[in-house]
C-alpha cells in the first residue's frame, strides 16, 4: 500500500505542530478531516489542507515530501508505524516517541528525540542544541531507543540521558552527554568543549581522544574489553558506523568525580589524549 | 524378536525410554579458544547426572569468532535439570564459580526460551556498586568490574521446558577396547548434532545403571543384566562373547534433537563396525511407563 504522503506546497508562513500527524493520530480519519486538522501556530493558523497536498495512503506510513525548518514535532509521541521527512525539520522532531521510525533526511532543529522512549529516529543532516535533552523543568532526557544523527549535533547533546543509545557522526558541540544518567553516546568527528560535564552514570563513546576533558574525570587504563567488541558490532549492525569505533581495548576515562563519578567516557587506544 | 542389523552391527528392537527437563544454554567466550574451553569445561565439570549433581552439563558446540556478540572464540554450554529452581540455582553458582572467575571471559544467553533465568542480573552485584548496566538492541548486559578489566555478562538467558534427558544407547563389544572406539565414535558424531550434549565423561558412562537396588536408599544402582562379569550368574542382557558394554546418555533441547543425536550415533558405531567397534547396539528403557519420550532403535537405523 502506498504511504499517506504530505507534498508542501511552498514554504511555510508560519511554525507548524506537525504532532498531529503521527499513525496513531490519523488512524482511521478521513482524508478530508486530516486537511481540516490545524497545525499552524500563530494566528494565521493554518490547516493541514492549507500546506500540503495529500496523497492519501496507509496510515502507518506518513510522507513528507518537501521539509522545512518551520516544522516542529515531527513524530511527536509516536508508538508504531514510520514517518518520514524529506526535507529539514525543525524544533523537537520525535519527541517522546515510544516506538516506530521517524527519518528525515536534512537538518533539524533543537531537541530532537528528546525524551524519547524507544523506536528509532534517523536524521540525515545535522541536529541542533540539546539532542534528546529534556525540555525546561523535566528531569530526564531520553530514555530509550535508538537515535542516530548522520551529521552535526549542538551543544548539549545527550543532556540528562537516562537509557538508550545516541550516535552522532560528524562532531557534537560543547558539553555532549553532560549531566547523563545513564545510557550511551556515541560520538564520532569530535566532541567540543567538556564532553559529560556532571554526568552521573552512562558511557560516551569516542571515536577519539577528548579535547577539553574536565579535570573531574580521570584515567582509568585500557584493558580488554568485551562491552567494546559488542557493541562496536551492534553500530555496525544497525548500520551506524561501517568500523569499529573502539576496538578491543579502549582507553577508559571515569567521572564526573563532581558528582556521581560512575559514568565513563571510552575512546580507541591509538589516540593519544592531547 | 525380528533381528535389525546395520553393517553388520546388530539392533536390538527396543527402545530407549527419556524424560521431560528443563534446560538453558550459554555462550561463553575468551580471547582464545583455549581459555573459552576452559571456562565451559570447567563450569560443566561434576554435572553427569541430575541424580547426584543437581544438573547435567556440557558444551554442546564450539563457536567460531564470526558467531558469537563479541568476535571472540567461544562455546556453547547448555544446563539441564528437573526443575526451574534448581536449573536457576545451578546456572547462577556455575557461572558464578567457573565463568565469573576465568580470565577474560564474557557470557551471554545461549537461548531464546519460554521464561527468563537470572544471570548476570543477579551476578551483578559481585560489582559491588561499580557494576554498570546497559541496554542496547533489545539486550541487556551487565559489566562488573574485575582484576583483569571486566566481566560482561548478558542480565538474562532463556529456559526450555521443551527439553529431554535420557535418551541413552548401550553398546556392546567382544572387549573393552572396542567398545570404547565405539563409544568414541558415537561421542564425536553426536557432539556435532546441534542442542545435545553427552554429559557423563568424554560422553561416556560405563557404570549404567537400575532403578533402585537391594540396599534401602539406594536410588540406583548397577545395571547387573548388562555386567559381562555377572553374565552367567545374573538375568543378563548379554550374548555370549560380549565383554564390555558403554552407554552414552544424551540429553536435547528438544525430543527432535535427541533423536537426530542417536541417529548420528547409531549411524557413527554401525559405519566403525563389528571388527572395529560394537558388535550390538541396544537401550535402555524402564518398560515404558517412567518417561514420556520411547526413542525406538529401529526408526533410527542409518
Amino acid at each position: 500500500m502506498k504511504a499517506l504522503t504530505f507534498t508542501l506546497l511552498a514554504e511555510p508562513p508560519e511554525r507548524l505542530d506537525l504532532s498531529p500527524l503521527t499513525p496513531e493520530r490519523l488512524a482511521g480519519m478521513e482524508r478530508r478531516e486530516i486537511e481540516k486538522i490545524s497545525v499552524g501556530l500563530s494566528k494565521l493558523g493554518s490547516k493541514v489542507g492549507d500546506v500540503f497536498r495529500l496523497s492519501d495512503g496507509d496510515r502507518q506510513n506518513i510522507v513528507f515530501e518537501g521539509g522545512s525548518a518551520r516544522f516542529d514535532r515531527v513524530a511527536e509521541g509516536m508508538q508504531a508505524g514510520s514517518v518520514r521527512v524529506v526535507g529539514d525539520a525543525g524544533a523537537q522532531a520525535g519527541r517522546a516517541m515510544r516506538g516506530g521510525a521517524l527519518a528525515v533526511e536534512g537538518d533539524v532543529g533543537p531537541h530532537a528525540g528528546s525524551g524519547m522512549r524507544g523506536g528509532r529516529i534517523e536524521i540525515k543532516g545535522g541536529a541542533g542544541d540539546h539532542l534528546g535533552a529534556p525540555l525546561a523543568g523535566e528531569l530526564a532526557g531520553m530514555n530509550g531507543g535508538l537515535l542516530i544523527v548522520r551529521g552535526r549535533a549542538g551543544a548539549f547533546a545527550a543532556d540528562r540521558m537516562r537509557r538508550g543509545l545516541i550516535a552522532v557522526l560528524k562532531g557534537a558541540g560543547d558539553h555532549a552527554g553532560c549531566r547523563m544518567i545513564a545510557g550511551t553516546l556515541v560520538v564520532a568527528g569530535g566532541t567540543g568543549r567538556m564532553p559529560g560535564t556532571l554526568m552521573r552514570r552512562g558511557s560516551i563513546l569516542l571515536d577519539r581522544a577528548p579535547q577539553n576533558l574536565s579535570p573531574s574525570f580521570v584515567e582509568c587504563g585500557a584493558p580488554d574489553n568485551a562491552f567494546a567488541a559488542v557493541i562496536d558490532r551492534y553500530l555496525a549492525a544497525e548500520r551506524v558506523l561501517k568500523r569499529p569505533l573502539l576496538g578491543t581495548a579502549p582507553r577508559r576515562y571515569g567521572g564526573d568525580n563532581a558528582v556521581l563519578g560512575l559514568g565513563e567516557i571510552l575512546f580507541p587506544q591509538a589516540s593519544g589524549l592531547a | 524378536m525380528p533381528k535389525l542389523s546395520a553393517n553388520g552391527v546388530a539392533i536390538d528392537d527396543t527402545f530407549a525410554e527419556a524424560f521431560g527437563m528443563r534446560a538453558t544454554a550459554v555462550v561463553i567466550t575468551a580471547p582464545n579458544r583455549k581459555w573459552a574451553r576452559q571456562a565451559a569445561i570447567t563450569m560443566t565439570g561434576f554435572a553427569t547426572s541430575v541424580i547426584g549433581c543437581g544438573c547435567e552439563a556440557a558444551i554442546d558446540a564450539d563457536l567460531p569468532p564470526s558467531a558469537t556478540p563479541d568476535g571472540r572464540p567461544g562455546c556453547r554450554v547448555m544446563i539441564f535439570a528437573m526443575g526451574t529452581d534448581e536449573l536457576q540455582k545451578q546456572l547462577l553458582n556455575r557461572v558464578g564459580q567457573c565463568v565469573l572467575t576465568s580470565p577474560g571471559s564474557a557470557c551471554f544467553a545461549g537461548l531464546a526460551g519460554v521464561a527468563d533465568l537470572k544471570l548476570g542480573s543477579a551476578l551483578r552485584y559481585f560489582g559491588d556498586g561499580w557494576q554498570i548496566s546497559k541496554k542496547f538492541g533489545g539486550r541487556h548486559f551487565w559489566r562488573i568490574p574485575v582484576m583483569d578489566g571486566e566481566f560482561l555478562c548478558e542480565a538474562t538467558t532463556g529456559l526450555t521446558k521443551e527439553a529431554v534427558g535420557g535418551g541413552n544407547l548401550l553398546l556392546l563389544a567382544a572387549d573393552n577396547r572396542r567398545a570404547l572406539a565405539a563409544a568414541e565414535a558415537a561421542v564425536a558424531a553426536i557432539g556435532k548434532v546441534a542442542g545435545a550434549i553427552t554429559p557423563f565423561p568424554g560422553g561416556v558412562v560405563r557404570s549404567g545403571s537400575k532403578v533402585g537396588g537391594k540396599y534401602k536408599g539406594m536410588m540406583a544402582s548397577t545395571n547387573d543384566a548388562f555386567a559381562p562379569t555377572l553374565s552367567g550368574v545374573t538375568k543378563s542382557q548379554l550374548g555370549p562373547g560380549v565383554n564390555a558394554v558403554l552407554e552414552i546418555v544424551i540429553d536435547g533441547e528438544t525430543s527432535d534433537a535427541v533423536a537426530a543425536a542417536m541417529k548420528a550415533g547409531i549411524g557413527a558405531v554401525a559405519e566403525l563396525g563389528p571388527q572395529n567397534g560394537a558388535s550390538r547396539i541396544s537401550a535402555g528403557n524402564y518398560g515404558g511407563k517412567l518417561g514420556k519420550f520411547h526413542y525406538h532403535l529401529k526408526d533410527l537405523l542409518p
